[in-house]
């Protein structure tokens, strides 16, 4: 008994710490007050600040954009190199997969500082072109896709594959009416991490991006830095925003396919 | 199975890997040998190892590298003391809807950092007052607020997997509680461990970010990048890109053959 009290209350104390400055911020994000602990009264100034300044809404459309757009290209680069490595002879796969690692274990600063090196510096391309920055969230994104992929490669019926072929589907319908769906769980939430790894970016985004674009995370860090209040508690309400927006969608996630994401617990 | 098939479909299927292979030399292998070359070359293109003895002579780097190591080693810790009992919890309990609590401890990671750290932020300001005064603790505060989900997810993933039988065998041929955990949880849960500890590690000798935000402090190893980056001085910032990639070199070569695959960030997914 008195161990159960002291595991629940110790999963309690560790989601408050999780918790408790995000429900904070929420709560001071619904009232007019910009100094966190002073009491205000209720208001939606900074829902109104968020949703109406055009400063503030490019921002959040450009990173939606960016990351929604380089996560395509990652889940379709990531996608295809699995199933290529796959099937690969043991040299190119170990190849593929060893290289795939790099970007996964090394840090961002790192990713992003030699990505601009490369591309900005020693090839001459425009910052402005938004080409670096896509390649850089691609980096970012695609070697988790191919991580989420390659497992369900690995638990797929081969014989499927091999069945269409002889009766005759040639390779590609092969590939798309079979093989295709059969890791199609895996391509989602590759996809869906891609996008989540991009939306959080800030180290490779701050090397690759031109100056005049800002994604959230390097608004927000230039914003702490400026002095202008309503910008300031306009991005608790964003915080909020996404906060709840998250959670919902996690959680709705989750109770549509409660069985199936206990099951890739296991072995994920 | 493979000896059947015609030669020209399996070719059809190697060939997908190529377009992924070549963005990989192009963009991920390629930019690491352009940073090497950087990082022996001055100005002029010629080869010199000042940029390399200018690190390891310069006390503000030599600074910043013991420090970040100090930062980062302590909010690893950290991570691991919280996290550990809190996977162990989440795995060992009879809860139904134990996804769920999974979930809400995971979620955290996919809310946009800088956001969180703004939140933190406030809440540790209204407590602290000048957050400048504790710039070591509060660092450490800022990093386990921001990693703490890298390190529960491998070590969940791990103790769910843990055999059971294993304990209750422990059990009947007369292990105590204490016994069957340390002498069986604990050394079958250490690839998660290990895990967690590459996720952690790592970001929070770079992140650069949190302390910035915190209390405006640049006193850490990937704000020399950040800060070379602004000077446009590339071959000292390569410099510090090889130094961190052979602390992530050799990271890895010790926990080679401990660590699992690196997916954990999407592991539930």
């Amino acid at each position: 008994m008195i161990r159960k009290i002291v595991s629940a209350s110790w999963l309690g104390i560790v989601l408050l710490f999780m918790y408790l400055p995000i429900l904070i911020l929420a709560v001071y994000s619904f009232s007019d007050t910009s100094t966190i602990g002073t009491t205000g009264s209720f208001s939606l100034e900074n829902y109104i600040t968020l949703f109406t300044t055009p400063e503030l809404l490019k921002m959040i459309g450009g990173t939606l954009l960016l990351a929604f757009g380089a996560a395509c290209v990652a889940t379709l680069l990531g996608t295809i190199g699995a199933i290529g490595a796959f099937y690969s002879q043991k040299g190119p796969r170990r190849f593929i997969v060893t290289a795939n690692q790099i970007p996964v274990v090394n840090a961002d600063v790192v990713t992003g500082f030699s990505i601009c090196v490369l591309l900005i510096v020693v090839l001459g391309i425009d910052k402005g072109t938004f080409i670096p920055l896509v390649v850089g969230q691609v980096i970012l994104a695609a070697p988790f896709v191919y991580l989420s992929v390659v497992p369900k490669l690995k638990q797929m019926d081969h014989n499927l594959y091999e069945a269409a072929l002889d009766l005759g589907a040639n390779a590609s319908q092969a590939l798309i009416k079979v093989v295709i769906p059969q890791i199609i769980p895996g391509i989602i939430s590759g996809f869906l991490l891609a996008v989540t790894l991009s939306l959080d970016d800030y180290f490779i985004t701050t090397y690759t991006k031109p100056a005049t674009f800002d994604t959230i995370s390097t608004y927000v860090v230039n914003a702490t830095k400026g002095a202008q209040t309503e910008i300031k508690t306009a991005l608790w309400a964003l915080s909020t925003v996404m906060f709840v927006v998250i959670l919902l969608s996690v959680l709705i996630g989750n109770a549509v396919s409660g069985r199936k994401v206990g099951e890739d617990n296991g072995n994920a | 199975m493979k000896g059947v098939s015609p030669m020209r479909f399996r070719f059809t299927r190697k060939q997908l890997g190529i377009p992924y292979a070549v963005f990989l030399i192009c963009f991920v292998i390629a930019p690491l040998f352009v940073v090497l070359y950087y990082a022996f070359t001055n100005g002029q293109g010629r080869f010199t190892v000042s940029n390399l003895t200018g690190f390891f002579t310069s006390p503000n780097t030599i600074g910043t590298l013991c420090y970040s190591m100090a930062i980062a080693i302590t909010t690893t810790v950290v991570c691991l003391l919280i996290a550990y009992p809190v996977a162990y919890i989440l795995a060992n309990s009879n809860f139904k809807k134990k996804t769920i609590l999974l979930v809400l401890f995971i979620v955290p990671m996919w809310i946009n950092f800088t956001l969180r750290i703004v939140a933190l932020k406030e809440v540790l300001t209204m407590i602290e007052g000048n957050l400048a005064y504790y710039p070591f603790m509060n660092t450490v505060i800022g990093m386990t607020y921001d990693f703490l989900p890298f390190m529960i997810l491998p070590l969940y993933t791990t103790m769910m997997k843990l055999d059971g039988s294993l304990l209750e065998a422990a059990r009947d041929l007369g292990a105590g509680r204490r016994d069957a955990f340390f002498k069986v949880t604990l050394p079958l849960s250490l690839p998660g461990i290990i895990s967690g500890i590459t996720m952690v590690f790592l970001p929070a000798m770079t992140n650069y970010v949190i302390l910035d935000m915190l209390y405006n402090s640049t006193y850490i190893m990937g704000s020399l990048i950040g800060s070379y980056f602004n000077a446009y001085d590339w071959h000292s910032g390569s410099m510090i890109s090889i130094v961190l990639l052979a602390i992530i070199f050799m990271i890895t070569w010790l926990t080679n053959g401990f660590s699992e695959d690196e997916s954990n960030r999407g592991a539930v997914l």
